[in-house]
């Protein structure tokens, strides 16, 4: 068994959008909320997941890939890498565009990958003998990619939504890619602070998987196991980060396994035995059930983390609540961020301000809002 | 005693504080004192238990190691030339009690644990809550569930499993092995401190089926004491194959040990030996075992069943096979593991250590997909909550403790359990021994024992930043390797420490 990686370290400032009912919000303001949290990075990291952005192409998956240096992979000329991932694409999706994704380059950025976006469907025909289901599917080519094809790292990978990340501060990051010609109902952003140098584009935040994107501000003490358990389901741990293990959780227990998502937020921060023990003989059962089947995807250590999945947003504390995290609503807009000055900063006004329980999810769905 | 073996111990009596209480004599039960006109010790029979030195209200005796010296040989230590001179002398198998006292490497000592510093806060247990309790047993690959009234519900409740409140067990230890009053002691503290015991393979007495909830029943090769209502009687049965201290060897209680009480528990006549083969004539093969583990299932309307083996060469390929035949648990049970009675030369020099083989199996079992299927015990040479949390990062879901235990009772590790003369009233059928151990006064010590050792391991959690023991479970991540070469820390699956 491999054992000899060193695992990436950091902490964070994040921020968060959604407006349920659908109202696009340009990049411009999430881009204002984290800039406010500048302190909280150190520049080497910053991102956003936007959801709703491609709305002309909103059914097909978009690809963000990086072409770049890899830590622990052999560098290449950046073209060999691309040309061998379109050949892969080409034979394994219905590629129906291809293009660079628009950059401004500025003296905060002063060196990029080769950024490219594809808008691809599954083709008929391709899954054939197999169980797989088209996001099984897609999640195959991206692990192909990720782990096969040396210098090139699938960024994103879901419909009408895209990751935008690099090493840098998050607002340099948002004028880079120019955020602010991008409208999304739903938006979330990360300010990465590394304690030691890795320099790597795909290790910053978002970390996304199909429609989903998961930005994170902790340090995940139960990493070792995670890994583990996931591996068992046959996942790849390549970036060693925190982030990705919370993304393949929710993968496995919620779209592999179809748990619902509120005992998926059971299992990644569980309520705690005594707790359980006084709630109602159903409650007990499940809530039982749950530790005891997914004791090993408990994440626990310090975290708060905002979860999208295309259908809403979920943000969530560790089960102590060891990570800062607020949230407020103002009409059908739901904010939630590591400051409350980083959501006062674009929503002076808010109507109701918290800070949500540890373990406690907020969970807004797309046409409902904040549901139980 | 033969002319030709040297005492291994001396004992002085301080005559001028001796105050002829006689106490020496009553308590020693390998007859190492007489008395004219003064206590005389006979330091050839002395075992070094020490019951003598504690009960001496003078403090008047002293037990050293003998002073008398050989001529030193690398090749031939004094301990192996006096192996010759008792098997020249009697032409027998050489006996002794207890776990391997060979000084082999103890992988635990090279193992050192992670603490959390600036970047993840550690966790003060003292004021926050920090969860230990576990579940043997089988675990489903995933959960059904279906959102009823907004609320996650089971589709389907999940198999049986055993419920601890600490991670650790108490290993299978057979009446018969040891005494009824430690039985008692056993059964009481798991009772009290929400774990379980095992019974070993010597049935279970009638007073202790009140237990049953915190009971293990035990199916060896000798099948002593096994009927329907005592594989009914506990939470979980085991079926056990091997033990740590005697891989492929079988077990033999003479018969003088085998008196009403235990003829009655194991349901054979009084004064015959009682002789488990080595292998269970109905397992020759992983598919009998598995239709072993059937039978017991259709039996006990499907209680977990464990499965115990000693740990050996291929412990990992048998450990799955054992899954993958339908076990629940599987005990591995370590080379240091300890025993009432074996051949000194298997105990020393046949199996693998516990930390390896853990290791090995947990690794194999999530290689292949079944992890989930099974807990793994791990037991032979636990001797501290230490060893018990970097066990349980190894990958263990629980540890079993057979000596540590024993020492809670009063043992002294004398080495001398098969003997029938244990001073402390443990490892003895005599009434006028086994009359020694007060079973409350036992529980307690037990408790004691689990209780410091669960503090300990609270802290340890906190330290590391989690507070629950599953997220240290398999987690190699929080341990590394000092003074261990690159391939046994390449099997543990641990780094080196600086990496």
């Amino acid at each position: 068994m491999d054992h000899w990686w060193e695992k990436d370290i950091s902490g964070c400032g994040l921020s968060g959008i959604i407006n349920w009912d659908g109202k696009r919000i340009s990049g411009s303001v999430i881009r204002k909320s984290v800039a406010l949290m500048h302190d909280r990075g150190n520049g080497q990291g910053g991102g956003f997941a936007a959801y709703g952005i491609y709305p002309e192409h909103k059914d097909h998956y978009a690809l963000h890939i990086m072409f770049t240096e890899e830590p622990g992979k052999p560098t290449r000329d950046f073209e060999d890498a691309m040309k061998e991932t379109e050949a892969y694409l080409d034979k394994a999706l219905a590629v129906d565009l291809a293009e660079d994704i628009p950059v401004k380059v500025t003296e905060k950025i002063p060196s990029h990958p080769l950024l490219r976006r594809y808008f691809v469907k599954v083709k008929q025909g391709s899954r054939k003998g197999t169980a797989m289901t088209e996001d099984d599917y897609i999640v195959s080519v991206v692990m192909h990619i990720n782990d096969r094809i040396d210098n090139a790292f699938v960024f994103s990978s879901g419909k009408n939504m895209g990751a935008f990340k690099g090493v840098g501060f998050p607002e340099d990051i948002a004028d880079f890619f120019m955020l602010e010609n991008y409208e999304g109902h739903t938006w979330t952003a990360h300010n990465r602070f590394p304690t030691n140098t890795q320099g790597w584009w795909g290790g910053a935040h978002p970390f996304t998987l199909l429609d989903w994107s998961i930005v994170h501000n902790g340090e995940i003490s139960s990493y070792g196991i995670n890994k583990r358990y996931l591996e068992m389901f046959g996942y790849k741990l390549a970036l060693l980060t925190d982030t990705e293990v919370v993304t393949y959780v929710f993968d496995l227990l919620v779209r592999r396994q179809g748990l619902p998502i509120s005992a998926a937020c059971m299992a990644v921060a569980a309520p705690f035995w005594k707790d359980i023990d006084r709630m109602e003989e159903a409650d007990r059962e499940a809530c039982e059930a749950i530790r005891m089947v997914y004791g090993p995807a408990l994440l626990n250590g310090p975290f708060a983390i905002l979860f999208g999945h295309g259908k809403g947003l979920i943000g969530m504390n560790d089960r102590i609540k060891l990570r800062p995290f607020v949230a407020a609503t103002k009409g059908k807009t739901v904010y939630m961020a590591s400051e409350e000055s980083a959501i006062r900063e674009i929503c002076p006004d808010p109507k109701e301000v918290w800070a949500p329980r540890a373990g406690q999810p907020v969970a807004v769905e797309m046409g409902k809002g904040i549901v139980d | 005693m033969n002319r030709t073996m040297p005492p291994e111990f001396r004992v002085k009596i301080d005559q001028e504080k001796c105050r002829k209480c006689k106490r020496c004599l009553m308590s020693c039960s390998f007859g190492v004192y007489s008395f004219a006109d003064r206590v005389i010790p006979d330091s050839n029979k002395c075992v070094a238990c020490n019951r003598c030195v504690v009960m001496c209200p003078e403090d008047a005796i002293t037990i050293t190691e003998s002073p008398n010296v050989y001529r030193d040989h690398p090749n031939w230590p004094l301990s192996i030339r006096k192996n010759v001179w008792k098997q020249a002398e009697t032409g027998g198998v050489l006996l002794t009690g207890m776990g391997n006292d060979q000084p082999y490497p103890i992988i635990f000592d090279h193992l050192v644990v992670d603490a959390c510093q600036v970047t993840n806060p550690s966790i003060d247990p003292l004021r926050e809550p920090m969860e230990l309790r576990t579940f043997l047993g089988r675990k489903p690959d995933k959960l059904e569930m279906e959102m009823i009234g907004g609320k996650p519900r089971l589709k389907e409740k999940l198999p049986p499993n055993i419920k601890l409140e600490i991670p650790i067990i108490f290993a299978p230890m057979s009446f018969g092995a040891i005494s009824l009053n430690a039985h008692k002691a056993l059964a009481m503290a798991a009772k009290e401190s929400g774990t379980v015991y095992g019974t070993g393979e010597g049935g279970l007495h009638e007073e202790l089926y009140d237990y049953g909830p915190w009971t293990i029943v035990q199916c060896a090769s000798g099948r002593f004491g096994v009927h329907s209502e005592y594989l009914n009687a506990g939470v979980a049965v085991e079926i056990k194959i091997g033990q740590g201290a005697k891989p492929g060897i079988g077990g033999h209680l003479p018969g003088e040990k085998i008196g009403a009480e235990i003829s009655r528990t194991r349901m054979i006549p009084v004064g015959t030996d009682a002789l488990s083969p080595a292998p269970h004539h109905d397992i020759y093969s992983i598919e009998d075992l598995r239709q072993l583990i059937y039978a017991i299932k259709e039996a006990t309307g499907y209680k977990p069943v464990s499965v115990k083996i000693a740990c050996v060469h291929n412990v990992a390929a048998i450990a799955t096979g054992i899954v993958r035949a339908g076990a629940d648990i599987v005990y591995l049970d370590g080379f240091k593991g300890g025993t009432g009675a074996a051949p000194t030369q298997i105990r020393d020099h046949v199996g693998i250590p516990i930390e390896l083989a853990l290791a090995a199996v947990d690794d194999r079992l999530r290689q292949e997909g079944i992890r989930n299927q099974a807990s793994i015990v791990a037991a032979g040479g636990i001797r501290s909550s230490a060893d018990a949390v970097k066990a349980i990062a190894l990958g263990a879901d629980a540890c079993a403790i057979g000596t540590a235990a024993l020492l809670a009772l009063g043992c002294s590790l004398c080495q001398k359990c098969y003997t029938g003369n244990c001073a402390w009233g443990i490892c003895t059928q005599k009434p006028e021994l086994t009359r020694r151990l007060d079973p409350e006064w036992g529980a307690m010590r037990l408790n004691n024992l689990l209780r410091a050792w669960g503090h300990e391991i609270k802290e340890f959690l906190g330290a590391l930043g989690v507070n629950s023991v599953e997220s240290l479970r398999g987690s190699r991540e929080r341990l590394r390797g000092v003074g261990l070469d690159a391939q046994t820390l390449d099997i543990l699956g641990v780094k080196p420490a600086g990496r």
